[in-house]
């Protein structure tokens, strides 16, 4: 599902240049749910940036579902992001001025669905987060996990390969971090690709495979036997 | 611009953001009102400049004889030169080809008018049927003096306004007669100046009779010529000009006054006073202007800040949107869709509260300055197009810029 080989990235910071991923090589199957480790400085939130196209690369190769990602025009970035990739983002990011509904159906109305269509499949995306009866609520009327739950559920509107989160429970309490690792333990299970990035122990545990960044060099890669986030709440 | 999803999308946004709708709509429709207000008063203070000089506007030359001022072919200054019937036969002789309408006066000051116990001292004139027109009197009833009058010495008499209610009160005072030392007139009309009060303590007569029941011989005091109208305004001013120094020289070889003597004959030449009016009428009109495109100016860029805050403001919102797979043309588009709807709508609405407002109110203004506020109307719907396409292109270059941003960036903006 996605390869990259030999990842390069670097930032300018006016004379001094500060090299953030150094040669990253990896690949994720279909159906994996993969958690991306380290500490902040490590370069795992620019490796998903650049693995999401809200980045670029500086050197290296990255395929994403047989398709080369190089040198992209914003356009074809912005198409490939609908139609490949759903984020999920530690701040959830919803539009506050619009209802939950409306945050669902928004991927789907830049894939030019009519309205009509839009309503149905959020309404069941919210369905399958369990917040059907939430659905005209605005995202300040809503709790943390419940912002998140809407979160995950426009990122799976456009029923996109591969779903990016970056810090999903990092503004979440345990219980709540719990019952949304569930949720997408949940998704996992119905085969969709999911890459996690968090710095918690415990959220990587419930991933199937863990790999470790340190200094923009990947130090450990393993798989782990995963620990069911309901067990826990 | 007839996708409905989009137009779904901006009417949500504009519900969802009433207090940023709203002051963006505030400031066009505001600036558009104040535009149009002043252009409409601009408009009011000419027609009621114009109106309240329209009388001295025409092309009248006013000739009045003074005291000789220099020793001239051994006679002294300090003469008094008096005007007789022979200058003016004489002037219709020499110019009538030129001219259009004259006039000669003999003015009695002073003179006792009654009627039953009512009695006052008022001004007697003696005068020419033409004028009424040179003098731009209206009648309020009966009739003006006619060529008869003055061919016959007719012993028939206009009334001022102010003449008929001090004598008459309400009485109508058509076919009465006034005791003018002694002598009986029959009123035949009664006029109204727009001049005021002072205009109407007067009372009319014809030229012979005054000069007969007053031992004028054959005296006048001023004589009153308008030329034959030109092709414009600057020919006018020529033709005015040039007539006016050959009518001082005339009169003044024929008194013999020196040629340099500025106070023995007086020709008032009042196209000149024309032309300073509608130099005066230009300048408001100028200033008008140049107070309008400031405010249009001010309204442009009141406009363009707040797009530019609301691009600002709405970076996180695009970062997001690209995250799900807007495109770049998308994004700009919803902006300034937006922006000119809002303002479109705004600057119209703020249009026509103003021309209402002007409508209604305008023909209620009747102050001496400004008079029935109009403004044209192309010009207000330019105006709003002007400023609905400065928002758009002030809107567009953040728009773009947004655009542009990369999605993470945009989402790290806090």
């Amino acid at each position: 599902m996605i390869e990259i080989s030999n990842l390069h990235k670097s930032y300018k910071m006016g004379a001094n240049s500060l090299h953030v991923l150094k040669g990253i090589n990896f690949s994720v199957a279909e159906g994996e749910l993969l958690s991306i480790m380290g500490s902040s400085g490590s370069g795992k939130s620019t490796l998903l940036n650049i693995l999401g196209m809200l980045d670029e690369a500086d050197e290296g190769s990255y395929v994403l579902d047989g398709v080369p990602i190089k040198n992209l025009s914003e356009k074809q970035a912005a198409k490939y992001r609908n139609k490949f990739l759903g984020f999920i983002f530690q701040s959830f990011n919803l539009i506050g001025y619009k209802s939950a509904i409306d945050n669902v159906a928004l991927p789907l109305y830049y894939q030019g669905l009519s309205r009509g269509e839009r309503m149905d499949k959020a309404m069941s995306y919210l369905e399958k987060v369990g917040l059907a009866d939430w659905s005209g609520h605005l995202p300040n009327e809503l709790s943390g996990g419940q912002k998140q739950r809407v979160a995950i559920a426009r990122a799976l509107a456009s029923d996109p390969k591969v779903l990016l989160a970056d810090e999903p429970t990092g503004a979440l309490d345990t219980k709540t971090s719990y019952e949304v690792m569930d949720l997408i333990q949940e998704i996992n299970d119905e085969g969709r690709t999911i890459l996690v990035v968090t710095h918690e122990h415990d959220i990587a545990q419930m991933t199937k495979r863990i790999v470790n960044l340190k200094d923009g060099v990947i130090i450990e890669d393993t798989v782990v036997s995963q620990v069911r986030a309901m067990e826990n709440v | 611009m007839f996708d409905l999803d989009r137009w779904d999308e901006i009417f949500e946004t504009i519900r969802k953001n009433k207090l940023r709708t709203f002051l963006t709509g505030l400031s066009v429709a505001s600036g558009i009102f104040i535009l149009v207000i002043l252009l409409g008063i601009g408009e009011g203070m000419r027609n009621g400049i114009s109106r309240e000089f329209e009388q001295d506007a025409s092309n009248l030359i006013y000739v009045w004889p003074g005291v000789t001022s220099k020793e001239y072919k051994g006679l002294n200054p300090g003469r008094r030169i008096q005007l007789k019937n022979e200058d003016y036969n004489k002037i219709l002789l020499l110019y009538g080809d030129k001219l259009d309408k004259t006039a000669s006066t003999f003015q009695n000051w002073g003179r006792v008018l009654s009627y039953g116990k009512e009695s006052g001292s008022y001004e007697v004139r003696g005068t020419f049927p033409a004028y009424q027109t040179l003098e731009s009197i209206s009648l309020s009833s009966g009739r003006f003096l006619d060529i008869n009058d003055v061919d016959n010495s007719e012993k028939n008499m206009v009334i001022g306004q102010r003449i008929k209610l001090d004598l008459f009160k309400n009485e109508d005072p058509i076919g009465k007669i006034v005791q003018v030392s002694g002598v009986n007139f029959k009123v035949v009309g009664v006029y109204t100046d727009k001049g005021g009060e002072r205009e109407e303590t007067r009372a009319v007569i014809p030229l012979t009779t005054a000069q007969r029941a007053f031992g004028a011989g054959n005296n006048i005091d001023r004589m009153y010529l308008t030329l034959d109208p030109e092709e414009n305004f600057d020919k006018a001013v020529a033709a005015s000009t040039q007539f006016s120094a050959e009518l001082e020289e005339f009169l003044k070889s024929r008194h013999i006054v020196a040629p340099d003597d500025n106070s023995a004959i007086n020709v008032n030449n009042s196209l000149e006073n024309a032309k300073r009016f509608y130099t005066l009428m230009d300048m408001i009109r100028l200033f008008f202007w140049g107070v309008g495109i400031c405010t249009i100016i001010a309204g442009v860029v009141g406009v363009s800040n707040i797009m530019l805050i609301i691009v600002k403001e709405r970076t996180r919102e695009i970062g997001i949107r690209k995250a799900l797979g807007a495109q770049p043309m998308s994004i700009i588009g919803m902006i300034l869709h937006e922006s000119i709807f809002v303002t479109a709508i705004a600057g119209f609405l703020g249009l026509i509260f103003s021309l209402t407002l002007l409508e209604f109110i305008g023909p209620m203004i009747e102050t001496q300055y400004i008079y029935n506020p109009t403004v044209n109307f192309t010009v207000a719907i330019n105006t709003v197009v002007i400023l609905v396409l400065a928002g758009a292109i002030a809107g567009f270059f953040p728009a773009w810029r947004a655009a542009r941003i990369k999605p993470i960036i945009a989402l790290r903006d806090e």
